[in-house]
């Protein structure tokens, strides 16, 4: 069969097809992270830009100047630890929340009549559509102690007084698994609903039960979705700012939101830079793993 | 066999749409509360949303942020088509890892970092080339469309594996050129998708505050980062007022594209069929 190239039968149109976004990306990609690589070893300094230049030329001899001083700065307060270590804490148990809440929706939607399948699926990915900001900030109006929750509880009468439970670390839960869950549910319903129900028909004709071929044909089948879906949460997740800005408290030292304060609020750009170093160089194992179960899953 | 399995799938299913829409919900009520205590329900009234209009801060800005939106998704889409053309059709050409990579990366990665590499990568460019002299809507511009790409390419190119490539072969089997046969036949079969990226584009642009805050400059204030000023303070009524406009808005979009995604889907699928059938 004759396969179609459209580079091939045009001349030179296949490099011009590629090097427009692979330029895009590699400038406005990739090479900021260099940069950012460059600055972290740089020191901080009263001026604009506020960081000393790496390479001067002075009396016929070019100076090199790295320091390694911001990241032992970093390991030397144990807030960064504590930030970093929180991070990967609540981005864990929020990945883990959203999958057992995710995993039945998904599964809900692939078995359901085919006709049923887009619109409901379309029911869980609308919320994703309307803004992040407006809907974590709906949070903070049922969550605060004058809040939706606590006045329908007291008004019930379960509890006398309100429950602190804006900013706070389970406010923070609640803001990521509900901001994050349609990124939960998509990759799995896109795996789940692939599987071939003859497997299941002829487990079930094997004597096996329900609960049995679940966990030994469904679960195992969809390992690329679980793994697409946990990622897609749990990496972003890490970095995240908004929400334990807005829900969290004292007690939510998240590196997004450390990253954010040294950068905005004590305007040192190279500890910032620094912080994000060592951020992608912890999430570069995941994304690899994101990366290769989503290729794995769009081929399929 | 008849599956009737896991009802308790299907309650967790309904469970979890009340949670997503519950809050959201919430919201709309109260954006039409009369009392200024956000909690304290005082009957219905519309006010807020006049004080809403009356705000020229925020009215500037969500004008602003509907330019950078139709700009950066405009552009993320057509860099997006190229770009699954390259994923979809070029199987095999040097650096395609890192490409892939290039598209799928920006998926996952952290607002924060994303943010603060595109701001060091614009000061430097202004150091040493003097161009962006100025950060603000240009930057913003450049920063969503180069997120926004990945998420077109992802849509788009799920797409265009799907397609049935014989279309293509037929167009050029009667003659015509790979662009005229790209253009007359793969566009407008891939064009749901096309439609839903721009959409998503335009959504993620126009939603996007910890990005634009960093590379924003000064006077090019968007709509998320006046917003997130505001809502730092406190729960405000006419963030509400306005919350329940995005609302309503994204919900009429979403579902008129809905409906159009489907009609195209079944007119292309029916087309198919019966190109199948000759």
């Amino acid at each position: 069969m004759k396969k179609i190239d459209l580079a091939r039968a045009l001349p030179g149109g296949r490099r011009l097809v590629i090097a427009l976004p692979y330029l895009w990306l590699l400038v406005f990609f990739l090479l900021p992270f260099f940069i950012v690589a460059k600055i972290a070893v740089s020191e901080a300094i009263l001026g604009i830009p506020p960081y000393s230049a790496m390479f001067e030329w002075v009396d016929q001899t070019l100076n090199i100047r790295m320091t390694f001083s911001n990241f032992s700065w970093l390991f030397s307060d144990p807030l960064y630890i504590t930030a970093y270590w929180n991070s990967i804490k609540v981005a864990f148990n929020a990945t883990l929340f959203a999958l057992l809440l995710g995993y039945p929706m998904a599964y809900a939607i692939a078995k359901a009549p085919s006709h049923l399948q887009p619109t409901w699926l379309l029911l869980v990915l609308l919320p994703s559509w309307t803004s992040f900001l407006i809907r974590v900030y709906a949070w903070m109006g049922l969550l605060s102690n004058n809040g939706v929750i606590n006045n329908f509880l007291l008004w019930l009468g379960i509890i006398d007084s309100p429950i602190q439970m804006l900013n706070t670390n389970f406010a923070v839960y609640i803001g990521v698994v509900y901001s994050y869950l349609p990124f939960m549910v998509l990759p799995l319903y896109a795996n789940l609903v692939k599987h071939d129900n003859a497997l299941l028909e002829a487990a079930s004709d094997l004597g096996a039960r329900k609960w049995t071929s679940f966990f030994r044909i469904t679960l195992p089948l969809s390992k690329n979705g679980i793994i697409a879906g946990s990622m897609l949460v749990f990496i972003p997740v890490v970095g995240e700012y908004v929400i334990p800005e807005l829900l969290g408290g004292a007690e939510t030292i998240m590196i997004g939101k450390v990253l954010w304060q040294e950068f905005f609020n004590n305007r040192d750009w190279p500890v910032a830079s620094a912080l994000a170093v060592i951020m992608i160089a912890l999430l570069i194992i995941p994304i690899m793993l994101f990366h290769r179960y989503q290729n794995k899953e769009a081929e399929q | 066999m008849k599956i009737r399995r896991f009802s308790l799938s299907v309650t967790i299913f309904w469970m979890g749409i009340f949670f997503l829409y519950g809050p959201m919900i919430m919201l709309v009520i109260y954006s039409f509360n009369a009392s200024r205590m956000v909690q304290v329900w005082a009957g219905w009234s519309t006010r807020w949303y006049g004080e809403l209009f009356r705000d020229a801060q925020l009215m500037s800005a969500v004008g602003r942020s509907l330019q950078i939106a139709f700009y950066s998704a405009s552009t993320a889409v057509v860099i997006g088509i190229l770009a699954s053309v390259v994923m979809v059709r070029f199987r095999r050409f040097r650096g395609r890892t890192l490409f892939s990579g290039m598209i799928t990366a920006p998926l996952v990665m952290p607002d924060v970092i994303i943010g603060l590499s595109m701001l060091l990568l614009f000061v430097a460019m202004a150091q040493s080339l003097g161009w962006p002299a100025q950060r603000g809507m240009l930057t913003i511009w450049l920063a969503h469309t180069t997120f926004c790409v990945a998420y077109s390419t992802v849509v788009i190119s799920s797409r265009l594996r799907e397609m049935d490539q014989s279309l293509e072969e037929a167009a050029l089997d009667l003659g015509a050129t790979p662009l005229k046969a790209f253009f007359l036949v793969t566009l407008p079969v891939i064009s749901p998708a096309i439609i839903s990226a721009w959409l998503l584009s335009f959504t993620l642009s126009l939603d996007d505050v910890v990005i634009a805050s960093f590379v924003t400059g000064p006077g090019a204030t968007t709509l998320p980062i006046e917003v997130f000023s505001q809502v730092k303070l406190g729960v405000s009524p006419k963030i509400n007022a306005l919350a329940t406009i995005i609302i309503g808005v994204v919900s009429l979009v979403a579902f008129s594209s809905w409906l159009l995604f489907r009609k195209i889907d079944q007119r292309n699928r029916a087309a198919a069929r019966m190109a199948a059938g000759h």
